[in-house]
């Protein structure tokens, strides 16, 4: 059983993020961490190739910098490999230029059962590059999984809704995205990180994917940001103190708000 | 020079850093208060291979360098210092046993010590010795293949806990220069004549046991002496206390990092004749001194594990780092207590645990004037 799992480097989000004002997207120059949304996919496929009994979970990640930051997180939790796409060229990128990057690499993982995915990222949340990657790959893919069985040549998947789950069942490969919360991602283990230093991250750029430069990047973006601006902040809130009539004002106040 | 953590030693910290925030600062306050035995967060720090930090791989353990270990025992303390405590004799004790101990011994101990199925601590202190171990009580007569033990031990923290207990006593209290009587014996908690007494009241450092021991006629197995050899006991003990005193330094940056990151989230946040209170200068003077000890403390105590493990003995640059931060932790609570204000004096804040923990650091592992001998002896010893 060989999973690859997609993870994106992030800038912390426990720091002030920045914005360029210029291309309008967040910088990342800073060191990035694993996104969140995809240590719960790291660690279902961890548990996917244990419950096989065999076979390697392998990382593909597009990010500046030749940055391992999250990529090491990833490997010291157990994860067998890495394959890293940085190139300058793919600065502006948008999700589908992302996604036939990825969709690139993957192809260059062997044997791959199964893709993993996070639906959405914590920094870009476009929530449409699983679905791309899938349809570049031309393979089936179920979104939203929050539990993955493995039998015979499919997985059996439970697709969540909003009131519970749907079962789904899709022949391999695939490539699924798992929600955020499904599973307790592990700790890595000080043998783990000791491990990951020395696990093979095969560093790419465009050219050794036989990707034109033209098809991602800004030059391939098939949208552009035409203005950015940070999120107004909260008002203060309304006091409402007790003479009582407190419990009046309240609801006339949620009544005006039309909630009630 | 280089100042910075390798990107493994960042990581690790990261990890431990993880875990303290998901299951120790959620509980600490309201269980240490109860004074309830923090049996989950054990068993968590257990599956994370914590009671093997300072056990060789070899024997199933992290095998970390000692840098790692102050991070461990740094993190953990930034959220409840006493848990630092039932992970801290025991390293210490598998350090020694890891050092001294024959193939047997460690075959035997170290691969359960290691997953922290078996705990230990370490008996030295006793009601009328403490700082002058060479005063001991506790005798081991040599009978056979047996040793017979009397003596009462005290302040021994996680001896209920303990299935072996490494324990200092004397087997010669004849012979010139005391410490050449003096060995380790490895008792383990169901020989007949051991007993654990009862938990002794304490201040702070509470989520761990501390308590006196008992040995009434107790028949340990002359194997389970130390080494196999009489008379080092002291020198075995030494050798421990040593990477302890890294420990007890990192645990007091912890505790100083926690009061002064607290202090200054409460000065930017708390309001005073129409201003956050960090606008006053009298706040800021003691901003900057918190800071300024917090780092000499921290780059002292990676320097004294960093010496560690570069070989050899660095019983000057422990000491210094012990004594250091533990009187920066003591300040740093104190000082963090002044500027909470009255809140700083409640329960319903962790800077009074903060305060009531700090002290111990100044005592345990040798009190801060025995840190002063052991640095002055190696100054005065050097021409
Ligand atoms: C309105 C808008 C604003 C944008 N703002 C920015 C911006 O501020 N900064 C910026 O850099 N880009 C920005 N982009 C571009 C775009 O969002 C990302 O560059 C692109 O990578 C899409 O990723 P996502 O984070 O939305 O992926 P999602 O579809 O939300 O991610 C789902 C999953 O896909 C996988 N995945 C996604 N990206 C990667 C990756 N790089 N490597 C490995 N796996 C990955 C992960 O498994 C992830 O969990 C913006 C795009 C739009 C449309
Ligand atoms: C909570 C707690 C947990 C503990 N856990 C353990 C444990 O697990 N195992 C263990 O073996 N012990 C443990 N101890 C004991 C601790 O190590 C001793 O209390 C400490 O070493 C001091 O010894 P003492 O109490 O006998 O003080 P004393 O040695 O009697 O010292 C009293 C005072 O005299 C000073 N003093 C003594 N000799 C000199 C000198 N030569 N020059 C200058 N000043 C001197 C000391 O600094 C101190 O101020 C623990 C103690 C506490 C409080």
């Amino acid at each position: 059983m060989n999973v690859v799992v997609c993870v994106k480097q992030i800038p912390d989000p426990a720091d002030p993020g920045a914005l360029d004002p210029d291309t309008k997207t967040l910088k990342r120059d800073t060191k990035l961490i694993l996104d969140e949304s995809d240590s719960y996919g790291v660690e279902m496929a961890l548990q996917l190739v244990d419950a096989a009994g065999g076979g390697e979970v392998t990382l593909v990640s597009m990010a500046p910098n030749n940055e391992v930051g999250g990529i090491r997180t990833a490997l010291a939790m157990g994860a067998a490999k890495a394959i890293l796409v940085s190139d300058d060229a793919l600065q502006g990128s948008d999700a589908l230029g992302t996604a036939k990057v990825l969709a690139a690499a993957i192809g260059r993982a062997e044997g791959t059962d199964l893709v993993i995915t996070g639906t959405e990222s914590t920094d870009g949340y476009t929530g449409t590059v699983p679905q791309q990657v899938a349809e570049l790959l031309g393979l089936p893919s179920i979104t939203f999984a929050n539990h993955i069985e493995i039998g015979d040549g499919k997985a059996a998947v439970h697709r969540q809704t909003e009131h519970g789950y749907d079962e789904c069942e899709v022949p391999l490969p695939a490539v699924v995205s798992v929600t955020a919360g499904v599973v307790e991602p592990r700790y890595p283990s000080f043998k783990g990180i000791m491990a990951a230093k020395s696990k093979p991250v095969d560093e790419l750029g465009i050219a050794d994917l036989g990707i034109d430069a033209a098809q991602v990047g800004w030059a391939g973006a098939g949208q552009e940001i035409v203005e950015i601006e940070p999120e107004p902040e909260r008002e203060a809130g309304e006091i409402v103190e007790d003479e009582g009539d407190a419990h009046e004002r309240i609801v006339a106040f949620l009544d005006e708000l039309k909630v009630l | 020079m280089d100042f910075e953590l390798s990107t493994e030693q960042a990581m690790f910290r990261e990890v431990v850093r993880r875990f303290v925030d998901e299951q120790i600062r959620p509980v600490a306050r309201e269980w240490e208060h109860a004074g309830r035995y923090p049996a989950e967060i054990i068993e968590a720090m257990k599956d994370l291979g914590f009671f093997g930090i300072t056990v060789p791989e070899a024997f199933g353990g992290m095998g970390a360098d000692t840098v790692s270990m102050a991070l461990l025992f740094e993190e953990i303390s930034r959220g409840w210092m006493g848990i630092a405590g039932t992970i801290g004799s025991h390293s210490l004790s598998c350090r020694m046993i890891a050092e001294h101990g024959t193939t047997d011994q460690k075959d035997r101990w170290l691969p359960a010590l290691a997953t922290g199925q078996v705990r230990t601590g370490i008996a030295l202190t006793e009601p009328d010795a403490g700082s002058d171990l060479q005063g001991i009580k506790t005798r081991a007569v040599r009978q056979g293949d047996h040793y017979l033990v009397h003596g009462t031990k005290t302040w021994i923290t996680n001896a209920r806990h303990a299935g072996m207990l490494p324990v200092l006593v004397k087997t010669d209290p004849e012979v010139v220069p005391a410490h050449r009587g003096m060995s380790v014996l490895l008792v383990e908690a169901d020989t007949d004549g051991f007993s654990v007494g009862r938990d002794l009241g304490k201040l702070g450092y509470r989520g761990t046991e501390s308590c006196e021991v008992f040995l009434d006629g107790c028949r340990v197995p002359a194997a389970n002496l130390l080494g196999d050899e009489e008379g080092v006991g002291l020198k075995q003990v030494l050798s421990g206390l040593e990477t302890g005193r890294v420990n007890v330094a990192a645990r007091s940056v912890g505790i100083a990092q926690e009061a002064l990151d607290q202090a200054l989230a409460y000065a930017k946040g708390r309001q005073a004749f129409g201003r956050p209170i960090a606008e006053f200068q009298a706040i800021q003077l003691k901003l900057a001194d918190m800071a300024t000890e917090v780092q000499a403390a921290r780059l002292l105590t990676y320097y004294a594990a960093s010496r560690i493990d570069a070989g050899g003995r660095a019983d000057r640059e422990a000491g210094m780092a012990k004594l250091y931060a533990s009187e920066a932790a003591l300040r740093a609570s104190l000082e963090s207590m002044r500027i909470h204000g009255g809140y700083g004096y409640s329960t319903e804040l962790d800077i009074e645990r903060l305060y009531r923990d700090a002290p111990l650091m100044a005592i345990g592992e040798g009190t801060n004037d025995i840190q002063k001998l052991v640095i002055a002896r190696s100054l005065l010893a050097e021409d």
